[in-house]
C-alpha cells in the first residue's frame, strides 16, 4: 500500500542508505510513464517487482527489478472514458495502486476499481461504481483491509455527494457503502455510533444540518487516504469539502464533510465522527492522512491518531473515542483561532467569514490547506512527524452558482498569494510530544510531494523545480539532492530490492491542482484560473516542464 | 432664430447622430437548433474548401447586448466552473492564442453545442441556440477578438484580469506583426 503499513508511518526500517553516505546516491535507473499529467502516485515494490499507475489514462506498469535496468513485465491500460477529464477538478491524477494476496486494486478516472493478476498483469474483475455524468471520479488509491477493498469518490467541486464503499477483494461486488452525508441509514450510523462531542449527537444530522435537500448535492467526498488499526478493529477516513463553496447556499454544520468517520471495516458501521470545520467555509476538505501511534500522552499511554490537517492544526486524537488531545497550528492560519478542546469546535475568525458578493482579503491557509493530500512520514526514532506543506493565502468572493449536474458547483472566485514570508512552500518536521516544529526548510513553491522516513535518519521529499532531497531527520539539513526533469508532486518510496541493497523511487512529473498550470496549460493573468491556484504559481511555466518520468537511486 | 428654436433642432440633431445598436428583441428561444456542420481541422484531402459560415456568427460577435449577455450566461451555465475567467482549470485557457477546435465563432458554438471528447460536455438540447452563440461572442472576446467598442467593461465582482474590451488580441498580445 502506499502508506507503507496499515498505520501509514511511511517508515522504512532500512538504513543501508545513511546521514553519511546518502551524498553518494546515483540513479540505478529510470522510466518514462509516457503521460505528461501531474504524477501523485507511490509505486509500489512486492517481491522483485515494482507497479506504477499512471494519471488518465491510468495505465498500470509492473518492471522487473530482478534484471538490469528494470525492463517491464507487463503493462495494463483500462481505457477510461476521456470524457473523465472534463469532470477531474484538479488535474486528472491518480495516487496509486494496493497490493493484497497476488492482486494489484488500482482505480480509474472515470470510476472503475480494476484488480489485476499481479503476476500476469491479467484483468480478474473491473466494477464500475462511479458515474462520470453527475461528475463523480476516482483518484485516491484503494487500501485493502480484511478481503474488502475500500475506495471513495472525488467530485467535491461538482456537488457530488461523498461516499466510501468496501469492494469483496474476491469478485468486486460491492459490500457495503457509507455516504458521507444523508440519513443515517445512508451513513451507517446506528446504535455502535457514539461521537465524543455534542455537535456530533442527534438523529439524521446528515439531513438536518442543510437546508432542505442540498444534502444530495452537498460534496464531503473520500479522495484522500484510510488507515486501519486491526487491534481496534476501526478504519479511519477523512471527509471532503461540502458543496458549493459559498457557503451562504448550505447554512447548518453540514455533516458529516470536513470531519473524519471511525468505521467497522466488516460493516461500514459507524463508530465515531469529528468535524474539523463544522459549516466549512474556505474548502478544507478533511481527507489528509492519518498517522496511527501509540505514544505516552501527558504521562498516559494514549491509541491516538495524528492529522495535519488541511485548516491549519495539527490534531492529535484518541482513536479509540474521537477526543481530541491537542489541535496546534503548524504554519500560518488566520482562518480561525484555534480549537476548543471542551466543544471541540474550530473557533471561526470573524473577520475572516466568506459570503456572496463579499471579497474577504488575506485568508490564511488557502482552499489547498496548509496541507493537501501530500501524505507527511513520522519517524519512531526521531518522534517527529515530517510534513510537507504549503504557505499560501488567498483572497475570496462569493458569488451565486446554478447546479447543473456534471458540470462544477463551486461558487467562489479565489485568488491565491504567496503566505507570509514569501516561500510558497514548507517542509516542517514537527515535534508531536512537544506539540511545536522541531525545524523547518523553506521552498519557494508549495512542497506537493509526500515524505518517507527511513531507519537510515534520512527523510526524502520532492519540491515542484524537480529537486529530489535528502535531509538529515534530526537537523533537516540539506545531505543530497538530484534535479529530475519535472517537477515532483509524488510519493517517495524506498525499499529493498533483489540484491540485497537499498533503493529510493519517486515519480517525476509535475500537475495536480498546484501544477495545473504547467500540466494543463493555464494562462497565469487569470488569476482565479485553476480555482485561485494560478495566481501563486505563475512562474511555474519557467520553472518547469510535463513529463512523467520514475526516478529510482541507490548508492553506487 | 429663437433660442428655444435653436436647442430644438439641436436635440434633434444630437438624436440623430446615435447609432442605436441593432438586436434581435424576440431572440430564437428554440432549443438545438442551428445544426450547421463545422469541420475541425484544416485538412481536407483534395485541397481546402470554403468553412460554411452561419449569418448568425458576425451579428452576435460584435454586439455589445449579446457579449454582456454572453458573459452572464458563462457564470450561469457554469463555464467559469472550468474555465475561470478564461485562464482555465478544469478545462483549457480560453483567452490564450491556443485553439484545439477551432478559433471562429462558428466552431465555438459546435464546440459549446455538441462537445468535445477530451471532456468538454454537449450543452445540445439545455441552452437555447441564441444563447449558445452569445457564449461563443463571449469566449472570443476573452482573448481579445471581440472589438473593444462591444465587449463587456468591468465586472461588479473581483477583477481576475483586465476586463475584456481592454484585453489585447493573445496572438500578437497587442503587438503589431
Amino acid at each position: 500500500m502506499p502508506a507503507k503499513n496499515y498505520a501509514s508511518t511511511r517508515y522504512s526500517e532500512l538504513a543501508e542508505i545513511n546521514e553519511g553516505n546518502v551524498k553518494n546516491l546515483q540513479v540505478a535507473f529510470t522510466f518514462s510513464t509516457g503521460v505528461n499529467k501531474g504524477q501523485e502516485a507511490a509505486p509500489l515494490v512486492v517481491g522483485t517487482t515494482m507497479y506504477i499507475v499512471t494519471p488518465f489514462p491510468n495505465i498500470v506498469y509492473a518492471l522487473d527489478l530482478s534484471k538490469p535496468g528494470a525492463p517491464m513485465k507487463w503493462k495494463y491500460e483500462p481505457n477510461p472514458e476521456p470524457a473523465a477529464q472534463g469532470v477531474a477538478c484538479c488535474d486528472v491524477v491518480n495516487r496509486g495502486a494496493a497490493f493484497a494476496d497476488g492482486r494489484l486494486f488500482f482505480n480509474t478516472l472515470d470510476g472503475h476499481t480494476i484488480a489485476l493478476d499481479a503476476n500476469s498483469g491479467q484483468p480478474i474483475w473491473n466494477a464500475h461504481i462511479g458515474n462520470i455524468n453527475i461528475g463523480e471520479t476516482i483518484t485516491m488509491a484503494p487500501l485493502v483491509v480484511k478481503g474488502k477493498v475500500l475506495v471513495g469518490n472525488s467530485g467535491g467541486e461538482m456537488g457530488v455527494r461523498g461516499w466510501v464503499k468496501a469492494l469483496d477483494a474476491g469478485d468486486g461486488h460491492v459490500v457495503w457503502t457509507a455516504y458521507n452525508t444523508g440519513p443515517d441509514k445512508d451513513v451507517l450510523i446506528g446504535p455502535d455510533f457514539k461521537p465524543h462531542y455534542d455537535m456530533d449527537k442527534g438523529k439524521d444530522l446528515g439531513v438536518t444540518t442543510w437546508p432542505p435537500e442540498a444534502w444530495k448535492i452537498g460534496g464531503g467526498n473520500m479522495w484522500g487516504w484510510i488507515s486501519y488499526d486491526p487491534d481496534l478493529n476501526l478504519i479511519f477516513h477523512g471527509t471532503g469539502n461540502p458543496g458549493p463553496w459559498n457557503p451562504d447556499l448550505r447554512p447548518g454544520d453540514n455533516k458529516w464533510t470536513s470531519g473524519i468517520f471511525a468505521r467497522d471495516p466488516d460493516t461500514g458501521a459507524a463508530k465515531w465522527f469529528y468535524q474539523w470545520s463544522p459549516h466549512d467555509l474556505h474548502d478544507y476538505d478533511g481527507i489528509n492522512e492519518q498517522v496511527l501511534l501509540d505514544l505516552n500522552w501527558q504521562g498516559k499511554p494514549r491509541k491516538v491518531l495524528v492529522r495535519p490537517e488541511r485548516n491549519g492544526y495539527l490534531y492529535l486524537l484518541d482513536r479509540t473515542t474521537g477526543e481530541v488531545l491537542s489541535a496546534k497550528p503548524y504554519g500560518p492560519v488566520n482562518s480561525s483561532k484555534g480549537v476548543d478542546l471542551k466543544t471541540g469546535r474550530l473557533i471561526e475568525n470573524p473577520d475572516k467569514l466568506t459570503g456572496t458578493g463579499k471579497v474577504v482579503r488575506d485568508i490564511c491557509p488557502t482552499a489547498s490547506g496548509l496541507k493537501d493530500w501530500q501524505p507527511s512520514a513520522f519517524s519512531p526514532k526521531t518522534g517527529l512527524l515530517y510534513i510537507p506543506h504549503n504557505n499560501l493565502c488567498m483572497d475570496e468572493e462569493g458569488v451565486e452558482v446554478n447546479y447543473i449536474a456534471g458540470t462544477p458547483y463551486v461558487g467562489m472566485n479565489v485568488r491565491m498569494i504567496p503566505g507570509p514570508g514569501g516561500n510558497r512552500g514548507a517542509f516542517t518536521a514537527w515535534d508531536i510530544a512537544g506539540e511545536k516544529p522541531a525545524w523547518s526548510l523553506k521552498e519557494n513553491f508549495p512542497v506537493w510531494s509526500g515524505a518517507v522516513a527511513t531507519a537510515g535518519d534520512v527523510v526524502f521529499y520532492g519540491t515542484m523545480e524537480g529537486w529530489f532531497k535528502a535531509v538529515s531527520a534530526k537537523t533537516g539539513e540539506l545531505l543530497w539532492q538530484f534535479k529530475t526533469s519535472s517537477g515532483i508532486i509524488g510519493q517517495p518510496i524506498t525499499y529493498r530490492g533483489p540484491d540485497g541493497h537499498q533503493y529510493v523511487a519517486v515519480l517525476s512529473g509535475v500537475g495536480g491542482w498546484a501544477g495545473a498550470i504547467v500540466s494543463g496549460d493555464l494562462d497565469p493573468r487569470d488569476a482565479t484560473a485553476a480555482l485561485g491556484f494560478v495566481n501563486a504559481m505563475k512562474d511555474l511555466k519557467n520553472a518547469t516542464t510535463a513529463g512523467g518520468t520514475l526516478y529510482v537511486f541507490r548508492l553506487p | 432664430m429663437k433660442p428655444a428654436v435653436a436647442m430644438l433642432l439641436l436635440a434633434g440633431l444630437a438624436l440623430a447622430a446615435c447609432q442605436r445598436e441593432e438586436r434581435d428583441t424576440r431572440p430564437q428561444s428554440a432549443l438545438g437548433s442551428g445544426e450547421q456542420p463545422t469541420p475541425v481541422t484544416a485538412l481536407e484531402p483534395g485541397g481546402q474548401r470554403p468553412s460554411p459560415t452561419d449569418n448568425k456568427a458576425a451579428s452576435f460577435e460584435a454586439n455589445a447586448f449579446h457579449l454582456s449577455e454572453g458573459k452572464r450566461l458563462f457564470g450561469w451555465f457554469n463555464c467559469s466552473g472550468c474555465h475561470a475567467n478564461g485562464g482555465g482549470g478544469m478545462g483549457p485557457a480560453l483567452m490564450d492564442e491556443k485553439w484545439i477546435y477551432g478559433s471562429s465563432m462558428e466552431s465555438i458554438h459546435a464546440t459549446i453545442r455538441d462537445g468535445r471528447p477530451n471532456g468538454m460536455p454537449s450543452f445540445r438540447d439545455k441552452i437555447p441556440d441564441d444563447q449558445i452563440w452569445e457564449l461563443a461572442a463571449f469566449v472570443r472576446s476573452l482573448s481579445g477578438n471581440a472589438p473593444s467598442s462591444a465587449a463587456p467593461s468591468r465586472n461588479d465582482d473581483m477583477m481576475a484580469h483586465p476586463s475584456e474590451n481592454r484585453m489585447p488580441d493573445a496572438a500578437t498580445l497587442g503587438k503589431s506583426p
